[in-house]
């Protein structure tokens, strides 16, 4: 497991380094300066400025000054916003990010696991076909649709919930529901069709001939079993929350950093960009590594069989 | 004497072997894969309604270039954010009043329109018809989304080709390239890919199937591992077969229900990229409409002019799930074992 462990995060590292050094490079192709009104600027002063982003020393330079700082959490300096800190832009808006992701993600999972269980449980019955329809409408509406719509019904007609912006619990409510309903629809389907194929096999029968009762089958063995191949969708969902919050956000004017990564691309800010660039990838590279080694401890048939690729 | 017992000449005459010999075969006729596959489609009626669904949407986009009711990017001030109104017919909402500061107005009368003068789904804030606007934007996304997943299966077949066929440290440095492409959340990917193509409609797509292929590339590799051990394969390899004649010949027919559900989950999330991207603002550019900008447009007026973003919700969302029910008919009818 020690072993195991310590190649995952090499691994992480490695991809890590390349993200940065491609994102990196990629950012140096492109055309833009911090400069702005760059006509009124005399060449001095726009040297002055450059040499202030310390963008006037060669590439080379200035990109083992960016590994070296993105290692002790410096992003360099945003182009929008002077003299502020990337990584304070990033810090002072990850909080709200991460507290709607993390909601997000139990109100899709484990509402998603009911329902696809009882999907499965009650399969060519109208309750199997209305969740399934259910599901459907969940993958096929896209969330900023289901954004919208819930802000004008929920917000606007209704008058029960705050249509945008960030205060307490109840603005965090409408945005929550439409980034949940995608994960929430993934979840359903796919512990539905886990669950079918564990109520067809041989030890549900055993259990069931030995006399336990449907709902201890169901929970004992059934919904244990089918939870477990649940746990490897987590890194999928966590990007389509990921996805899902830049845009949300957008609607919700919540002060996260997708709303911030949206900003950023819309006005040329590099450095920004490409921090939250980074900062996506490691959250998933994280969500990633945890649910493998989760997905080792609950399930003891992948430790033994060894668990590269 | 004995009795003559008198027998037509015709008695004597041979059988035909060939009926009996019929009698007693069982058989159905035989089915090509795609026969057969569309004998299990045809079954799952929800599955054709979608497909029926996308057929009329295909058509009437595609259509669109030659006949559509107005000239989708004709501006027309005068007649501009008027509502929907349909001929002949009087019911609030088709009618073109609207609600305006509490009371219902005739937005037609207003503008000044004549009474000839009906746009069915209504205008935007230029005066653009917006049904002309919604095939044309519906053409642009299905075009992106078509485009980037032929791209992508071309780049993900062949990666995971390769990738499985050669096997050993040529696999697993593909491997590694590839999960190190996915550690990086997909949007992130298209967001930098469009940056520096510059926003439009073939940055948008090149960048939607540069982000995707990998899904693909995996499922093929991991097919491949398994069908490369087969004795067919085998065999063509000691006849003589070229690596290359092998992989058309017998490796992609035997894949080939992989790539098309694949292929089929593949386009609406491209959909959803390109609705996405737009929507925020970094996709497709004026006047050029998709789906994703109108909705754009319209979600700017929802509270006064809902109809703006109604009908382009309402036909992303049916294209949306009529390609989902579709890929999932399709995914029982090519692989009937997954079907319980």
């Amino acid at each position: 497991m020690a072993k195991y462990l310590l190649k995952r995060i090499f691994y992480l590292l490695l991809t890590l380094f390349i993200v940065i050094t491609v994102t990196f490079f990629l950012m140096k192709l492109l055309p833009g300066t911090p400069l702005q009104n760059q006509q009124k600027l005399s060449p001095a002063q726009q040297h002055l400025i450059l040499k202030q982003y310390g963008l006037t020393k060669p590439v080379w330079q200035q990109y083992l000054i960016y590994v070296g700082g993105v290692f002790q959490g410096n992003f360099g300096t945003s182009f929008q916003f002077s003299d502020q800190p990337v990584s304070y832009l990033i810090s002072s808006r990850i909080g709200p990010s991460l507290l709607l992701g993390i909601q997000a993600m139990i109100l899709g999972v484990i509402p998603g696991i009911l329902v696809g269980a009882l999907g499965a449980i009650k399969k060519n019955t109208w309750v199997d076909t209305t969740t399934t329809i259910v599901s459907i409408l969940g993958i096929s509406i896209p969330s900023f649709v289901l954004a919208v719509l819930l802000q004008y019904f929920v917000g606007l007609k209704l008058h029960l919930l705050p249509i945008a912006d960030w205060g307490g619990f109840a603005y965090t409510v409408l945005p929550t529901i439409a980034l949940a309903a995608s994960p929430f629809a993934d979840t359903a389907r796919f512990t539905r069709t886990e669950m079918v194929d564990v109520l067809n096999s041989d030890y549900i029968e055993l259990a069931t001939a030995k006399g336990l009762s449907k709902w201890g089958v169901i929970y004992h063995h059934a919904l244990r079993n089918s939870l477990i191949p649940v746990v490897t969708i987590i890194g999928p969902l966590a990007v389509n929350i990921m996805t899902g919050s830049m845009v949300i956000e957008n609607i919700f004017s919540i002060p996260g950093i997708g709303e911030q990564f949206v900003k950023s691309i819309l006005t040329n800010d590099y450095p920004t960009i490409m921090a939250v660039t980074i900062v996506y990838s490691v959250m998933l590279m994280v969500v990633l590594l945890i649910t493998d080694i989760v997905y080792g401890i609950i399930d003891p048939r992948i430790r033994i069989s060894g668990k590269s690729n | 004497m004995a009795d003559e017992v008198k027998l037509p000449a015709d008695s004597f005459e041979p059988l035909d072997k060939s009926k009996h010999l019929d009698s007693e075969k069982i058989a159905a006729p035989n089915l090509t894969f795609m026969q057969d596959a569309w004998r299990r489609l045809k079954k799952n009626k929800s599955a054709i309604v979608a497909m029926i669904i996308l057929i009329i949407f295909f058509v009437l986009a595609f259509g669109s270039a030659f006949f559509s009711p107005h000239n989708p990017n004709a501006v027309n001030p005068q007649f501009a954010n008027l509502p929907p109104k349909w001929p002949g017919i009087n019911i609030n909402g088709i009618n073109g009043t609207l609600v305006q500061a509490g009371s219902r107005v005739n937005a037609y009368q207003a503008a000044g329109a004549g009474a000839g003068v009906h746009y069915w789904l209504g205008t935007d804030y230029l005066g653009r018809d917006m049904l002309s606007r919604i095939l044309f934007g519906t053409r642009i996304s299905l075009t992106v989304a078509i485009v980037a997943t032929a791209v992508d299966l071309l780049i993900g077949v062949t990666f995971g080709l390769f990738s499985g066929w050669k096997g050993g440290w040529v696999d697993n440095f593909m491997q590694r390239v590839i999960e190190i492409i996915m550690s990086i959340p997909t949007l992130v990917v298209v967001v930098l890919l469009i940056l520096i193509l510059k926003p439009g409609m073939m940055s948008i797509t090149l960048a939607i199937a540069f982000s995707s292929w990998t899904t693909m590339a995996r499922l093929i590799r991991a097919q491949t591992l398994e069908l490369k051990e087969q004795e067919y394969v085998l065999a063509a390899k000691t006849l003589g077969e070229s690596s290359i004649k092998v992989a058309f010949k017998h490796l992609l027919p035997n894949l080939s229900s992989i790539i098309i559900i694949q292929t089929m989950f593949t386009i609406p999330s491209a959909i959803f990229f390109e609705a996405f991207l737009s929507f925020v603002g970094i996709g497709i550019s004026a006047p050029q409409a998709s789906l994703g900008t109108l909705l754009n447009d319209g979600q700017k007026n929802f509270q006064f002019l809902p109809y703006q973003m109604w009908y382009p919700a309402i036909v992303l969302s049916l294209i949306m799930i009529a390609f989902n029910i579709f890929a999932d008919g399709l995914r029982d009818a090519f692989d009937p074992q997954t079907k319980e």
